[in-house]
């Protein structure tokens, strides 16, 4: 089967994504059927987190794809997460309906606010579920796709090509941030009711969030592993490793990493959707530098050009990062500072890589 | 090109835009009836002034090995760019056979067109085991979604083995290519040529910091490809060229100086003068 044949040869995959099926199992299970009471209970506070985590998780994955095979450093990741949350924040928007402060029927508050007439063109069609989620693909997939044509056409690579992906999403937080942009401006979107007719407070449908992040995770998980063993996989590492040599085996290097980088945007644009409903707000801070930073030590954190260390890191870093913001808040920023410079130091493979020699040592 | 030479080509009557016709192909067969494969005319580069290549002039024949030596700064390296596409001459022209021009084609059409090019410094993929490496390179569809979903067939693989067989690693198909010794990464890097069926290989110092075996093997290797191939082997070790070559070319500021025979090259006095200096 095909699910065999992408795990057979990556344990570390088997046992990060056992576990994350393992979580979305037992976290609903202990959080729905068990008493507040009972020692086994899983509080709604850790369903929230693991939800969001496991968006996380796929958003590392998808900058691992693109940086630990194709060795193109995006440091603008976030603009993809961001407008996949922005896609889903629109269709939630438009299910409160007349139930904002001010019961306009159609009009979001910060319209009524701004004094708009009617909605938006760009707000046409955000009702429908499916429609909605086919903007959360193709609108970041389409950016990407005319980013990239540019800056690989140009052969724009290496540092030159991070700097850029940083003013993109740089450009798109300050776009955002104008209240005329219609996205609600500042304050984002939020004050979300309910998403295909579950509320979005019930108990019930945060564990169902979950479960869907988890699923995502699970399924994008194979698909990278799917194109990372095929033949494309090994052409896309060439890349990485000579792109001269690849161009003169008769390779079109440009498309190869075209393709990548959208599908790269898609799943972060997944993830960003999924992320919105779990937490109740997206707003243009999301688009900011820094985040998109971060990405990128999760990923160097576990251990790029392993699809699973991805995984591995976005989870413990972002658990420093809950455990660090709640004990000692101004800390945080150069916890996170020094985690990148001695992960570069002294962990070129990361958490991964450690754990694999550690391991290798034991064996002898 | 001058701006109203420009002009006059966007505005000439006996061809319709260039955009309208259908993409140069070379899906029609390299035609060598008059001799020469590969047709470099009145070809120059500058970059800043400076003139890499300056109205070179060269034909090489069909299945012929043909070696390039001169000073550093001669433009040797240069002329492999133009040829592979990657540097676009100013003036000039370069025909692959009789039909195919070059100058219009762009670097992966050029490679998969059958033109293969070995760098100086030998460039495999490393992470890559060694038959990864020809897998890669070996002739087939080479398109995204094609490599996406499809492997090779048996055809392309038997053609590995063979390859395998003729650089001599097929005990070290499964090793990493990070791994072999410098001499084999050179192999390894020729045998990437040659799973590509090409008409023309250029070779950039094959034998740079070979041992002196190593430089046999592969001076053995070479001319048992010429006859099937074009091989264009630029080198700075004499020795190895006069063990190998049929025919020489001297380079000198981006020119040709001498053509001919090893022996009729080495006692020309304008090559003696450009390479003692008198």
């Amino acid at each position: 089967m095909l699910i065999q044949r992408l795990l057979l040869s990556d344990r570390g995959g088997m046992w990060v994504l056992g576990l994350v099926a393992l979580l979305a199992i037992a976290v609903p299970v202990l959080n729905l059927a068990l008493p507040p009471e009972s020692p086994f209970y899983v509080s709604n506070f850790t369903v929230g987190l693991l939800g969001k985590f496991l968006c996380f998780a796929l958003l590392a994955l998808s900058v691992d794809l693109i940086w630990g095979y194709a060795g193109i450093l995006s440091l603008g990741h976030g603009a993809f997460f961001t407008l996949g949350g922005y896609g889903m924040g629109m269709y939630l928007m438009r299910q409160i309906g007349d139930r904002g402060v001010y019961g306009h029927p159609e009009l979001m508050d910060f319209m009524v606010v701004l004094n708009w007439e009617s909605l938006p063109w760009y707000w046409q069609g955000f009702d429908m579920f499916w429609f909605a989620m086919l903007m959360v693909l193709l609108v970041p997939g389409l950016l990407a796709l005319v980013f990239g044509w540019l800056a690989f056409r140009s052969r724009v690579t290496g540092v030159y090509f991070a700097i850029i992906t940083q003013a993109l999403t740089y450009a798109l937080m300050l776009a955002f941030f104008r209240n005329e942009m219609g996205f609600g401006g500042n304050n984002g979107l939020n004050d979300f009711k309910e998403i295909l007719g579950f509320s979005l407070s019930a108990k019930s449908t945060r564990a169902g969030l979950m479960v869907a992040s988890a699923l995502a995770l699970i399924i994008g998980y194979l698909a990278c592993r799917y194109i990372v063993t095929s033949r494309m996989g090994r052409v896309i590492v060439s890349i990485r490793d000579a792109e001269s040599r690849t161009r003169f085996s008769g390779y079109k290097v440009e498309s190869y990493k075209l393709w990548l980088f959208v599908f790269s945007a898609m799943l972060a644009a997944v993830a960003g959707a999924l992320y919105v409903p779990q937490v109740g707000i997206i707003n243009p801070g999301e688009f900011s530098p820094l985040n998109s930073i971060e990405m990128v030590v999760w990923v160097a954190t576990g251990g790029r050009g392993t699809l699973f260390g991805a995984l591995v890191g976005a989870f413990t870093v972002n658990y420093a990062k809950t455990f660090f913001t709640t004990f000692s808040p101004e800390t945080w920023l150069f916890i996170l500072g020094s985690l990148f410079v001695l992960v570069t130091l002294f962990m070129p493979k990361g958490l991964v890589g450690l754990a694999a020699r550690l391991l290798g040592k034991g064996d002898k | 090109m001058k701006s109203t030479e420009q002009l006059r080509e966007i505005w000439r009557r006996d061809q319709v835009f260039d955009f309208v016709q259908p993409p140069p192909a070379f899906d029609t067969v390299v035609d060598t009836k008059h001799g020469p494969i590969l047709y470099v005319e009145n070809v120059s580069v500058s970059f800043d002034g400076f003139k890499a290549l300056n109205n070179l002039n060269m034909y090489i024949d069909d299945g012929e090995l043909r070696c390039i030596i001169g000073p550093n700064g001669a433009g040797k390296t240069t002329m492999m760019d133009v040829i592979t596409g990657k540097t676009k001459p100013d003036t000039g022209s370069i025909w692959f056979g009789q039909r195919i021009d070059l100058l219009k084609r762009s670097e992966h059409q050029i490679a998969r067109g059958g033109i293969g090019r070995k760098f100086q410094k030998p460039t495999v993929f490393e992470a890559l085991s060694v038959f990864e490496n020809l897998e890669l390179a070996t002739a087939s569809n080479k398109d995204v979604w094609y490599t996406l979903r499809n492997d090779l067939n048996g055809e392309q693989r038997d053609r590995i083995d063979e390859v395998l067989r003729q650089i001599g690693l097929t005990e070290h198909y499964q090793q990493e290519a990070g791994a072999l010794s410098h001499g084999q990464k050179q192999w390894l890097e020729i045998g990437m040529l040659l799973v590509q069926n090409p008409r023309v290989l250029l070779v950039d110092e094959p034998v740079a910091g070979m041992t002196g075996e190593e430089v046999e093997k592969t001076a053995e290797l070479l001319t048992s490809l010429a006859g099937r191939h074009s091989v264009i082997v630029v080198e700075h070790d004499m020795a190895f060229v006069r063990s190998i070559a049929r025919k020489v070319t001297v380079l000198h500021q981006g020119s040709v100086l001498a053509e001919g025979s090893m022996d009729q090259v080495q006692n020309d006095p304008r090559v003696i003068e450009v390479y003692l200096g008198e």
